[in-house]
């Protein structure tokens, strides 16, 4: 039996009532008070989630910006110092091996925040990295009133290192997983609880990987493992704008490839008009796949995202989904499902 | 708002976290708070036809809460006499009210006999402490 891992604000989530289920490898709370309330908090003011088991690979020195720009998909020299970015780690056949956010210290020092059960892979695939995944808490304050209610201001893609976040050191990144404002805070391990009960201090509410996937999935954000994976290429899954096909990275030729000819596939988001709820892995009649599913919490129907033959694609499009024998129908929609009003 | 944990003293249980309110030969049917408790928030209720028969310690129809599904279990044999159209149209119901407005089924009874068989509130009470 495999242990499960834990971050350093566990106690904190038992403590809270959170229920927690495995995850990648970690146990982590799924809810605290209920999921519709977590992302109701974050769509209309603020939540805070602990995100501690994502991983964080650092490259440094001479030489770092070409490893990666050779190795991942969109192209570094389109940030600067202190911007961030979301890129891909390609294979040989350009399937996706993980989504990550790379961060910009100076033109030769990187740090990327890959997804949990992905850190393995991701180092396996960047040999030259250093995984300081045991040096990082990280926490995503997320919501329209986030940033006011920490005191800080970042601009979306930016972060800052050593800003004072209610008196704890962090990194402070312009980044988060839902859709709304906000930020994700960095710091040391053993700084987390501090801050953590400096956060909730604040009215911020503690929210789950449950609100998360809801969160995600109503801004068409991919969820790796579900959405993308080794097997699909960015091009399939509407990620071409993060893939800088004139320049050479692992597995670009296939991707050019693909982009010229057309992806016998397409990842579309689609609505349910019948009853039930689409879910991992049904089948869509005459070829197709649901890759995510839920019902929204937001707009109070049934969704999903789901792989459908290219020729098939299009918004408006009607899909029948086989929900455990039951052939329901589904519409292609336009992503995303839901957009934050600009304020 | 979820309903506080209750097991009324009223009903028969079955160990698939199910429960049944018996009058003669018609039963209702639900699932427990901790049923309820267990999935979160449900959000859709897959009901079976009215006119169905069920079979006991089989599945009639799906609650799914955001997260996941979970099959509800038929505690007795009968014909499918009515569907909760509450609770299909609101599914929350079965959170904030699992053994009155959030009832899932009312069934005519084919077997009266294996009521027997349920379980009262102790022995049920015993068996989520063995969960």
């Amino acid at each position: 039996m495999q242990t499960l891992r834990r971050t350093p604000l566990f106690e904190h989530h038992a403590a809270l009532g959170a229920r927690l289920v495995p995850f990648a490898g970690w146990e982590m709370p799924v809810q605290y008070a209920g999921i519709g309330a977590e992302h109701a908090a974050v769509r209309t003011s603020a939540g805070v989630f602990d995100v501690s088991h994502m991983g964080q690979l650092r490259i440094a020195g001479e030489g770092a910006r070409d490893y990666l720009q050779a190795r991942v998909s969109n192209d570094l020299e389109r940030i600067g110092d202190g911007g961030a970015q979301y890129t891909l780690l390609t294979n040989d056949e350009g399937g996706i091996v993980d989504d990550l956010i790379a961060y910009r210290r100076s033109a030769d020092d990187y740090l990327l925040v890959v997804n949990a059960a992905n850190v393995g892979g991701d180092h396996a695939a960047l040999p030259e990295t250093d995984d300081v995944s045991d040096e990082w808490a990280l926490l995503a304050v997320q919501g329209p009133e986030a940033l006011q209610r920490l005191g800080i201001a970042v601009e979306p893609f930016t972060f800052r290192e050593d800003v004072d976040v209610l008196g704890v050191r962090c990194l402070v990144a312009g980044t988060g997983y839902t859709g709304e404002r906000g930020c994700e805070l960095g710091c040391a391990p053993d700084d987390a609880p501090r801050l953590w009960e400096a956060v909730l201090e604040r009215g911020i509410v503690p929210c789950g990987l449950g609100a998360r996937d809801t969160l995600r999935l109503e801004v068409c954000y991919p969820l790796h493992g579900n959405d993308i994976s080794p097997e699909r290429t960015p091009i399939e899954a509407g990620l071409g704008w993060a893939c800088a096909l004139a320049k050479d990275f692992t597995g670009v030729e296939r991707l050019r490839r693909l982009k010229q000819e057309g992806p016998a596939e397409k990842l579309v988001a689609f609505v349910m008009e019948d009853a039930g709820i689409p879910r991992t892995g049904m089948p869509i009649e005459g070829g197709g796949i649901v890759t995510s599913g839920t019902r929204s919490p937001t707009l109070g129907v049934a969704l999903g995202l789901a792989y459908v033959p290219a020729e098939r694609a299009e918004p408006g499009t009607p899909v029948t989904v086989d929900l455990r024998g039951r052939p329901r129908r589904a519409r292609i929609v336009p992503k995303p499902f839901y957009k934050r009003e600009e304020s | 708002m979820a309903a506080d944990e209750s097991y009324p003293d009223d009903l028969r249980y079955h160990a698939g976290h199910d429960w049944a309110r018996v009058e003669d030969d018609v039963a209702t049917v639900g699932i427990t708070w901790y049923a309820q408790d267990a999935l979160g928030e449900i959000v859709h209720y897959e009901p079976p036809e009215e006119g169905a028969s069920l079979a006991k310690d089989e599945s009639y129809g799906e609650v799914e809460s955001v997260k996941a599904v979970s099959e509800v279990i038929a505690p007795l044999s009968g014909e499918v006499l009515a569907v909760n159209a509450k609770v299909v149209a609101e599914p929350e119901t079965v959170n904030e009210d699992p053994y009155g407005d959030g009832w899932l089924v009312r069934i005519r009874l084919s077997d009266p006999a294996e009521v027997d068989a349920l379980l009262d509130v102790d022995a049920y009470r015993k068996l989520l402490e063995e969960q």
